[in-house]
């Protein structure tokens, strides 16, 4: 089932030259794109970082998550409310007022410290991810049950947020921000300050990503994922790392939603629906599981080509999504990178059978 | 599990064209997008002349409607009216002598994804305007982006009110030119016992909120409140309460398919528009087509346009709304609403000279237009329109049949300052 997983080793000196170049482009980015383009890229970064996240609890220990959208929106949410506390200066949001609301609800009250938000939307979507895993993966539900009960927690969370307009927004979820730290969220050095953030982001979880993977803890990951029982009747409890990198995963889905939100301007329940959580797992499977890279890549791409079909064909676009999908799905089961793998190793046989390389000398190929 | 000889071929096979084409497709598609994966886009420089639009011989003005999810359905009729609409101004001549050139954007019934279009079209097409939105959410989510940019977006849909952006043209009524006169009319027509049905967000939470202070003040009795969730379907239960609260009157603020469920139910109850009046503020002549005129007959409906309403341009309009997109379709309320901003802007430019925001603006106010449904004149100081307030009655054959109008356009109190029990109402804002 899984011996198409793509291996990660690969010499350090590729894998540094890698991790230079990228920072090299997103770090270079500014200088030729627009505002908005920028804006863009940084949003799709962002989702970037929850791919890696989703990646880590998918392709590499083998739990689909179909509820990430749940995480990435508490984190939308934490932020989101402290910058309406913010814009509203004060005085009570517009939709509490509206919704018939006199004061200020207990609950967003630590919302009022940036510092508070930010730990929050990191520490709610971890609590979240507990509290699921200890009650399903210590009790050995796993695969399609645990996608099903994940499914349910995306259900729970939209029907709550919803229905509690007045707490939450409702189904116009929470916008009309202004400033960020004394900063205005609209100058374009807060933009580019705030791109620049993200990408740092980005680069820190890949490396935080790449420890886990490379780690002892890691290993245990896959071995969970290729054979759960085997790693239980060697000693181990895989509900604990199960639970530990689900928390991982989530809390890199706050983290990317805290992000999504700044540069966006607004979290709604929609962002955390049935259909983003299940866009989230596409940008993974298109990218190619179980590759870091290829989980990045998937989402930048995924998404930069809905961008692109919407603003050219407003009327037909999701066709060419739909088609994008069954595409690569059926022609490319390993996914953009398991594609990128395969033409280099085709090029390299290519290149050795002429040079007749020694076989001690071929080196290994970089997947991350 | 399933890794037949055949399978494997057929991968390998891909590999070679669909998938190389499939790929491509999304690199082809992500070039103009994705400028750190390579190419360098077109960098535009936004600090001269901003959103002036006008580029060569047309000026680019921007359409932002959903045309995909839950309310492609409503949004798609604006949008045919709003491109009918600056198909006739370019037969005309066009506006400053420059043909008009629509950039169409598909907002999705997502509202992050109304703010991303919105972005777009303002920074990267450089429109001169954007026609748009339906939902109060997606306006609330558009509403930054103009207010950042400085961009002017015409929204065509009556609503909650309370507001008043500067980058905003309020083409529909606010709630001082539909439910409070709505209101008023049932207290002294229909009687005095008023249920409220709406659907669970912010346009029905505020309108309720409204008629509250309002009967309270004007002698009428609140029989009961109820919301649901947007799509709900099942109204058997709220059917029984209001049956067991007896109201006189039903103020029916659901949108959309829920509207469908609650009327069949109601009248499968056996309760029909003798027996209990209700007035809806979001059932249109388009909605009445998807419901079905028999269930609805005699119900009423509060608006500021019918298809039946009796003005020369609205039977100009009528028919040539058939005549482009076929004699099944009706015009209603936010279809004109969307056919008149974009006259209405047309008209100040022309008076303005130039596309230039604040120039726009300032010749805007008090600017006045044989609209569709009579006349209606731009206030200056809130940009919302003086419209003409109507109750209708459906009809066997699924129009509307006028019974009461304010004869004269109304002039728009979003923030309903000119009630004293409304005084509370907008603390927040």
């Amino acid at each position: 089932m899984t011996q198409w997983m793509i291996k990660t080793g690969a010499s350090r000196y590729g894998l540094a030259m890698w991790y230079f170049l990228a920072a090299a482009l997103l770090l270079a980015a500014p200088l030729f794109t627009s505002d908005f383009r920028l804006n863009l890229l940084a949003k799709f970064l962002a989702f970037a970082i929850a791919a890696v996240g989703l990646d880590l609890l998918w392709g590499y220990t083998g739990i689909l998550s179909l509820g990430h959208g749940v995480f990435f929106g508490l984190g939308g949410y934490a932020m989101a409310m402290h910058l309406k506390l913010q814009a509203s200066g004060g005085r009570l949001p517009d939709f509490m007022d509206w919704s018939g609301l006199t004061k200020l609800p207990w609950f967003w009250m630590p919302f009022q410290s940036f510092g508070g938000a930010v730990l929050l939307g990191m520490a709610i979507p971890a609590a979240v991810a507990l509290f699921l895993g200890f009650f399903t993966f210590r009790n050995r539900i796993r695969g399609v049950y645990f996608t099903i009960l994940t499914q349910a927690l995306v259900i729970i969370s939209v029907t709550l947020i919803t229905g509690q307009q007045a707490f939450t927004g409702g189904t116009n979820g929470i916008t009309g921000y202004g400033q960020i730290l004394g900063h205005s969220l609209a100058a374009p050095e807060t933009k580019l300050a705030l791109y620049y953030v993200t990408a740092g982001v980005l680069l820190a979880t890949f490396v935080l990503a790449r420890i886990v993977v490379k780690s002892r803890f890691g290993k245990v990951l896959r071995a969970i994922r290729d054979g759960e029982n085997r790693v239980r009747f060697l000693g181990y409890d895989p509900s604990r790392y199960q639970m530990g990198v689900f928390v991982l995963s989530a809390t890199l889905s706050g983290i990317a939603g805290m992000l999504f939100v700044l540069h966006v301007g607004i979290i709604s329940p929609s962002m955390m629906g049935i259909v983003p959580s299940i866009e989230m797992v596409l940008w993974v499977a298109i990218g190619g599981r179980g590759t870091l890279i290829g989980a990045a890549l998937g989402a930048l791409l995924l998404n930069g080509a809905k961008s692109a079909f919407s603003e050219s064909y407003p009327d037909i676009w999701l066709f060419f999504m739909g088609a994008l999908f069954i595409v690569t799905t059926v022609f490319l089961p390993r996914g953009i990178a398991g594609l990128a793998v395969d033409g280099w190793r085709k090029a390299r046989r290519i290149v050795r059978r002429r040079k007749e390389v020694p076989e001690h000398e071929r080196k290994g190929y970089s997947a991350v | 599990m399933r890794q037949t000889g055949t399978k494997i071929k057929k991968r390998h096979m891909g590999k070679g064209l669909l998938a190389a084409v499939s790929l491509a497709l999304v690199l082809g598609g992500c070039g103009q997008n994705e400028p750190a994966a390579g190419s360098a886009s077109p960098a535009a420089s936004p600090a001269a002349g901003a959103s002036s639009g006008e580029s060569g011989d047309g000026i680019k003005v921007g359409i932002l409607h959903s045309l995909s999810g839950t309310m492609a359905i409503s949004e798609v009729s604006v949008k045919d009216a709003e491109m009918m609409a600056i198909d006739e101004i370019n037969a005309k001549g066009g506006v400053l002598g420059k043909k008009l050139i629509p950039v169409v954007e598909d907002g999705a019934s997502d509202w992050p994804t109304f703010a991303e279009k919105a972005r777009k079209l303002l920074s990267e097409d450089k429109v001169a305007t954007v026609f748009g939105g339906w939902t109060s959410a997606s306006r609330k989510a558009m509403l930054p982006v103009f207010e950042e940019l400085n961009g002017l977006l015409w929204y065509p849909v009556q609503y909650e009110g309370l507001e008043s952006s500067p980058n905003i043209f309020y083409t529909g009524a606010t709630t001082n030119q539909q439910i409070v006169p709505a209101v008023s009319w049932l207290l002294e027509n229909r009687g005095k016992k008023m249920y409220l049905l709406g659907s669970d967000y912010v346009f029905p939470r505020t309108a309720n909120k409204i008629i509250k202070a309002q009967l309270a003040a004007e002698g009428g009795e609140l029989a009961g409140e109820e919301y649901t969730p947007l799509g709900h379907t099942d109204y058997t239960t709220i059917i029984s309460k209001i049956k067991a609260a007896k109201p006189d009157i039903v103020f029916n603020t659901l949108n959309g398919d829920s509207n469908v469920a609650f009327f069949k139910q109601l009248k499968d109850a056996g309760i029909s528009a003798a027996d209990l009046t209700t007035l809806s503020v979001s059932v249109a002549e388009e909605e009445i087509r998807g419901i079905g005129a028999d269930v609805l007959e005699g119900h009423l409906a509060a608006w500021n346009y019918y298809q039946t309403t009796d003005t020369p341009e609205n039977k100009t309009f009528v028919e040539a709304y058939k005549a482009k997109y076929g004699a099944d379709r009706v015009t209603a309320d936010p279809i004109e609403a969307g056919y008149d901003a974009v006259y209405l802007w047309a008209a100040a430019v022309e008076k303005a000279g130039s596309t230039d925001v604040a120039a726009v603006k300032e010749a805007a106010k008090e600017l006045e237009w044989d609209a569709p449904e009579g006349k209606v004149k731009i206030d200056g100081e809130t940009q919302h329109l003086y419209k003409t307030v109507r109750i209708g009655e459906v009809q066997a054959d699924g129009q509307f049949k006028e019974v009461w109008s304010s004869g004269e356009p109304v002039k728009p109190d979003p923030y309903l300052k000119t009630y004293a029990w409304a005084s509370g109402l907008s603390s927040g804002s």
